[in-house]
């Protein structure tokens, strides 16, 4: 086959959407062939340059907010006025009666919030932060096999601001969790990761952003794991990171 | 009232972690940062309303980004973007012949030169690289993004690819057009 042949497929193959056993014979042309292999090379690099400029806008926190609202089950429905005809009474009843299920059900947040944002400020007070110290995703991702009872993927941080410290080993409820300590300009994001529970879930229903004596703190589950970001970094730095983090699942 | 709030909250936990990427892809296709807010506010309000026509179990991001293109291409910058894209697929078939070595060329382009890159494409070759090198979807999950069939996706993105990389080349040369 000729290597005009072989670089029409050589895109796809970079896709990964290739056929395995023709994907093997490309391969082999690829180790013969200079010409190809350095295509090759300048094609896989163009991808990831392309990968890397076509991540420029991003929203504004204010836009994020807006969609989240637009987003709540609507409470004007017409019947709430009639409710409110009927009385003010039976309000005044519900609440006497939820009141304290609702305040219940604050209260595993906080307690959560709060020992979260204490692990944050014991890691920055400590002389050793993380037990792996590392700015290289490779060396920190094996290092918490055979630690934990699940994986997870490390964010892309490259063209970013973001440095990766390292990380270690914590526990949140008696399970085993990932702390990874990440640094931006002067300030240190902890991104703690556990295996999702339904607590957890309860615990945090809805709470997507969260203030806990002035620190940021932004939660969501993806693949059956619940993340956390906590710092005193502004939002935006948040918001990129976690994007970061959601687009390392994929 | 439940089951709408149960609905509700299911449609955000797909549809919020997708917020990021669906505003970047808006903004590269309409090039105007209120445009792309205006975009992404259409795309969820339809999904949602739209939201009990999506089938559990498939490909829920394909679904949206394909709400999100239909009503980009329905905008006014959408029309007035793809009005002269009309005969594109005609020439499926022609080969990609191979153009001078590039690499060379091509280790020299720079972060900037990407982005004027992409922003100078059509706007279909514009969206279907993003969507394949930025968002790494599958060839099929693309094919199901912009309602085409599989091949026209590799044809495609084939032909976009080397008009970047001519982009490229032709900056990289000091041949400014």
């Amino acid at each position: 086959m000729s290597c005009d042949r072989w670089q029409e497929k050589i895109d796809v193959y970079l896709d990964a959407e290739l056929p395995e056993a023709e994907a093997h014979e490309l391969e082999a042309h690829l180790h013969d062939c200079s010409a190809c292999s350095s295509e090759a090379l300048a094609r896989s690099e163009m991808k990831r340059d392309i990968h890397l400029a076509g991540k420029a806008f991003a929203p504004s926190p204010e836009f994020r907010r807006r969609i989240q609202a637009s987003l709540e089950p609507k409470r004007t429905h017409p019947a709430w006025l009639w409710a409110a005809a009927v009385g003010a009474m039976g309000v005044a009843v519900l609440l006497i009666v939820l009141g304290p299920l609702l305040l219940r059900r604050e209260v595993p947040r906080e307690r959560l919030l709060s020992e979260l944002t204490d692990l944050h400020v014991t890691t920055l007070a400590s002389a050793n932060r993380v037990d792996v110290i590392s700015s290289d995703k490779h060396t920190v991702k094996p290092w918490f096999q055979g630690k934990l009872p699940f994986t997870f993927n490390l964010p892309e941080l490259e063209g970013s601001p973001f440095e990766l410290v390292g990380g270690k080993l914590t526990y949140l409820d008696q399970s085993p969790g990932a702390e990874l300590l990440f640094a931006v300009r002067k300030h240190v994001l902890s991104v703690f990761i556990f295996k999702d529970s339904p607590e957890l879930d309860r615990a945090l229903a809805n709470a997507e952003l969260m203030h806990k004596l002035s620190f940021n703190i932004e939660s969501w589950t993806a693949s059956g794991l619940r993340y956390f970001i906590i710092t005193d970094a502004g939002q935006t730095d948040v918001d990129d990171l976690r994007a970061r983090l959601v687009a390392a699942v994929q | 009232m439940g089951r709408d709030r149960d609905k509700a909250q299911e449609f955000e936990q797909l549809a919020m972690p997708l917020f990021g990427p669906l505003y970047n892809l808006a903004q590269w296709l309409t090039q105007d940062r209120s445009d792309a807010e205006d975009l992404v506010q259409e795309t969820y309000a339809k999904a949602l309303k739209g939201f009990d026509s999506f089938q559990p179990g498939t490909n829920f991001r394909a679904w949206i980004y394909r709400i999100l293109r239909n009503t980009f291409l329905t905008s006014r910058t959408g029309l007035k973007a793809t009005a002269s894209l009309d005969d594109e697929e005609a020439d499926v078939a022609a080969p990609a012949t191979t153009d001078t070595p590039e690499s060379l060329l091509l280790a020299r382009a720079d972060h900037d030169a990407f982005q004027r890159a992409l922003q100078q494409l059509p706007v279909t070759h514009r969206e279907i690289i993003l969507l394949c090198d930025v968002e790494e979807m599958s060839y099929r999950e693309i094919a199901e993004a912009l309602a085409i069939p599989i091949g026209t996706v590799m044809s495609r993105l084939a032909r976009a690819r080397k008009a970047m990389r001519q982009l490229l080349q032709q900056w990289a040369t000091g041949a400014h057009s």
